[in-house]
């Protein structure tokens, strides 16, 4: 019943399905890791942006990752206006942003699936490419060409963003501002501008992250709702904010969801996300490679 | 009792008297069946105000309980063919029993944790309610109404009057809660845990009775849903759409109060139920999302609290 081929074909297939999780996943480790934005709505943006990629694909016929890159741009300005909205209406009124924040967001998300709905309906939708249905074959072993992808694409995504917030300059405030807020202030620096930034580039991201979850597998307005459990396990295991630790935890997740998928069936695969991330939560609330202690 | 309290039961009472004379009076089912909906949401809201508002924990998983207690209900009648009562008290156990376990689990959890922790919850019970085959699994179950019971002559108008009796307990109860020890602990605990604990509140005891008490209650509300949809399945008695909704008539409503999540579910209730019927449940659904957002902007207090503030500078003005 139970192959060494099987389950070498499912660690292989969940390792490339973990960069793909990395991919969705970086931008919330960046609101909500780095800047404690209370990001519910992250995969509702990001269900957002594979709408845009599917418009594009659909009308113009234009490749889903070009699309990504288009409507990257967009996105930035989004999340601009989005974090704006949040920084006037919650942090600097101080108080209960808490419980409030999250209510805010959840609102947001919740516009968001219906908005879509009422535009495309409630059917699933995907995009064409040249790369999508091919698969490679090594022996036994049949890998989805559209994993491929979704793997290269993620890797490079992860590795430009740890040498982002590394190497440049901005990146460097972005994670001062993290740190420590006031000793920002106090260089004269203005840290809301550089957190607005940072949740900016945060949605930014979506683009090519929407265009993979496209091709991936075929998308539907409340598709959102399972990647809740998703990347927020990702970004909690990894211990909020740690680039490296969330392509390592989106890894362990991406083999622990096969796994289960092969052993158990489908139907049993939506909990693993969510019954990881409640026992991590239980037991290991600052992650597997935690900044605080 | 004090006169407050007076006034209090004797409304709870008019009111049910009122229920009561309605599935005399009207021979329609289609109130009924709308206005369960509403009274239904009042449970809801106004059990989710007791950990959410009372304390301020976000709690997402209103779906989770709300499911859990249509499969109590569903799983009893299926092996037993328990009576509707049978159903919602043991859904109040369940209920009590899940709140405590959430309680323990979420323990040193706060803020987003605590919220993103109950919808894990949701969904990794929804996951194994679809995989349990004996109570109809991911393709959901039919459901035959037994006979209805004298005085009511419809199987709606009972479960309408059964859902007015769970308003009263609930109100009851959150009304008890806000005006006793209990609650000046748990707003202390909302103001800021930690000095709390310092003070001598037994923050964690507290905690684990509010989720208790809140879980119990929204479990109860679900129970009927059974009987009253006549089927289950798991993608909609789970639906988060549930915790959407709950949330924004609570925060609507206002919290700070118990007759806040009140007017918040039956003003959002009676208009859900309106746009429904008029237009489709997609606006219906826009509206409440914009609606919950617009509130947690501008006016954060709630109807209760615009209400508060209005009355606040009136005095003033006369002063």
């Amino acid at each position: 019943m139970f192959s060494f081929d099987l389950l070498l074909d499912a660690v292989v297939t969940g390792v490339l399905l973990g960069c793909f999780y990395a991919a969705v996943s970086l931008g919330l480790s960046l609101s909500f890791g780095l800047l404690d934005v209370p990001h519910v709505a992250h995969p509702a943006f990001l269900v957002m942006a594979s709408y845009g990629v599917f418009f594009l694909n659909e009308r113009f016929d234009i490749d889903p990752l070009l699309a990504g890159l288009l409507i990257t741009p967009l996105l930035f300005v989004f999340g601009l206006g989005a974090y704006r909205l949040y920084y006037e209406t919650f942090e600097k009124r101080g108080s209960d942003a808490g419980v409030r924040g999250i209510a805010f967001f959840f609102g947001i998300a919740f516009i968001i699936e219906v908005l879509l709905i009422l535009q495309f309906g409630v059917d699933q939708q995907s995009v064409t490419a040249s790369y999508i249905g091919k698969a490679w074959r090594i022996g036994d072993m049949r890998i989805p060409f559209r994993l491929v992808v979704a793997f290269a694409v993620a890797a490079a995504l992860t590795i430009l963003l740890t040498l982002y917030l590394s190497r440049t300059f901005m990146g460097r405030a972005i994670r001062a501002v993290a740190q420590d807020q006031e000793a920002l202030r106090l260089m004269g620096a203005n840290p809301i501008r550089i957190k607005q930034w940072a949740f900016g580039i945060a949605t930014a991201v979506l683009g090519i992250a929407g265009a993979l979850l496209i091709i991936v597998a075929p998308v539907d307005p409340t598709l959102d709702r399972s990647y809740i459990g998703r990347t927020f396990c990702v970004v909690v295991m990894a211990g909020l904010g740690s680039m490296s630790g969330t392509l390592v935890a989106a890894i362990i997740l991406g083999v622990a969801e096969t796994i289960v998928l092969t052993l158990f069936g489908a139907s049993w695969a939506p909990a693993i996300s969510f019954a990881m991330l409640l026992g991590i939560l239980a037991v290991r609330p600052q992650g597997l490679f935690g900044r605080r202690s | 009792m004090s006169r407050n309290s007076l006034f209090f039961w004797i409304g709870a009472i008019v009111f049910l008297a009122a229920a009561l004379l309605m599935t005399q009076v009207i021979g329609n089912e289609y109130p009924f069946f709308a206005c369960y909906v509403i009274l239904q949401f009042i449970v809801l809201s106004v059990s989710w105000s007791i950990l959410g508002g009372y304390a301020g924990y976000v709690n997402f998983g209103t779906s989770a309980f709300f499911g859990m207690g249509v499969y109590t209900a569903v799983f009893l009648f299926k092996v037993a063919g328990a009576p509707l009562a049978v159903q919602i008290a043991a859904a109040a156990a369940v209920g009590a029993l899940m709140g405590f376990a959430l309680g323990l689990l979420t323990m040193r959890m706060q803020g987003i944790f605590f919220s993103i922790a109950t919808i894990a919850l949701t969904i990794v019970i929804e996951t194994s309610i679809t995989n349990w085959r004996y109570i109809g699994g991911a393709a959901g179950i039919q459901m035959q109404r037994p006979p209805v019971m004298a005085p009511f002559n419809s199987y709606v108008q009972m479960l309408f009057f059964v859902q007015a009796l769970l308003v009263v307990l609930a109100i009851g109860t959150s009304r008890y809660i806000q005006n006793s020890w209990m609650g000046h602990g748990l707003q202390a605990l909302k103001d800021d845990e930690l000095a709390a604990e310092c003070t001598g509140v037994p923050t964690l005891r507290l905690k684990l009775l509010a989720c208790v008490i809140s879980g119990a209650l929204m479990c109860a509300a679900g129970a009927p849903a059974a009987m009253y949809l006549q089927y289950a399945d798991p993608s909609s008695a789970f639906n988060l759409n549930y915790s959407v909704t709950v949330l924004a008539m609570s925060l609507i409503g206002g919290t700070a109060h118990w007759a806040g999540p009140v007017v918040g579910a039956i003003l959002l209730g009676t208009t859900q139920q309106l746009l429904t019927v008029t237009i489709s449940s997609e606006i219906n659904l826009l509206v409440l999302g914009v609606m919950l957002v617009l509130f947690v902007v501008a006016a954060p207090e709630g109807i209760i609290g615009l209400i508060r503030r209005v009355r606040h500078s009136r005095k003033e003005g006369e002063g």
